[in-house]
């Protein structure tokens, strides 16, 4: 039975950015390859940390949200611990009222993204 | 017999005390459903300025709220999004 989840990652910072790049593919590669549906992600880039994680201050953040069986977790938990690039990763499974939560965010997201782009034609019909 | 002593207390004003302002659950009144644990800045407003977890008899959030609250906070800490200790957050 396909659950949902969301797994949010930190990298160092000290990555180029096609390492770091690869470092995700590599991930989604992962899921991919054991049957998983990637819904959605999101790149929130470099961020500064609350407090510093083995000595550094910031990090970039990628989140995925995907639905997959319960048993593909362990395994990619094991990938995240091997890959020393991955200061911390939190992997947490999604209920019908997060997944309803991200879904709404996402059309909020599009409708301003959609709002931004036209300012100038009038929106005659406002949904 | 009861009745006359008291009245020997005489205030020149009624003492007001302390009307206790009905507290609610921002939760159940807003209908949320699910607290993001991504969404640092709304985790701010339960957290105090050392970044420990407000109690409910501040809050006023109601049991099952406040364990969502306390999950998503922690959880936020986990990824760096809050601090687990701080000073002057706000």
């Amino acid at each position: 039975m396909l659950n949902n989840y969301e797994t949010v990652f930190i990298m160092t910072p000290v990555l180029s950015d096609e390492q770091m790049k690869e470092a995700v593919v590599k991930f989604q590669k992962i899921l991919k390859d054991k049957g998983a549906e990637i819904i959605h992600e999101d790149h929130w880039g470099l961020r500064k940390l609350a407090y510093p994680i083995q000595k550094k201050t910031s990090g970039f953040y990628h989140l995925i949200e995907f639905k997959s069986e319960g048993s593909l977790i362990n395994e990619l938990e094991v990938a995240f611990k091997r890959d020393e690039r991955i200061l911390r990763f939190l992997t947490v499974a999604l209920d019908k009222h997060a997944v309803a939560y991200n879904e709404k965010k996402r059309v909020n997201k599009a409708a301003a993204a959609a709002v931004e782009v036209t300012p100038a034609e009038p929106d005659a019909v406002n949904s | 017999m009861a009745n006359q002593q008291n009245s020997e207390i005489k205030y020149l004003t009624p003492i007001a005390v302390d009307v206790k302002k009905k507290k609610y659950c921002r939760f159940k009144k807003s209908g949320i459903k699910y607290i993001d644990y991504k969404d640092a800045d709304f985790l701010m407003k339960f957290v105090n300025e050392q970044g420990k977890i407000l109690p409910r008899r501040i809050t006023g959030t109601s049991t099952k709220f406040q364990r969502k609250v306390a999950q998503a906070v922690k959880r936020a800490r986990h990824i760096a999004l809050m601090p687990y200790v701080a000073d002057l957050l706000k």
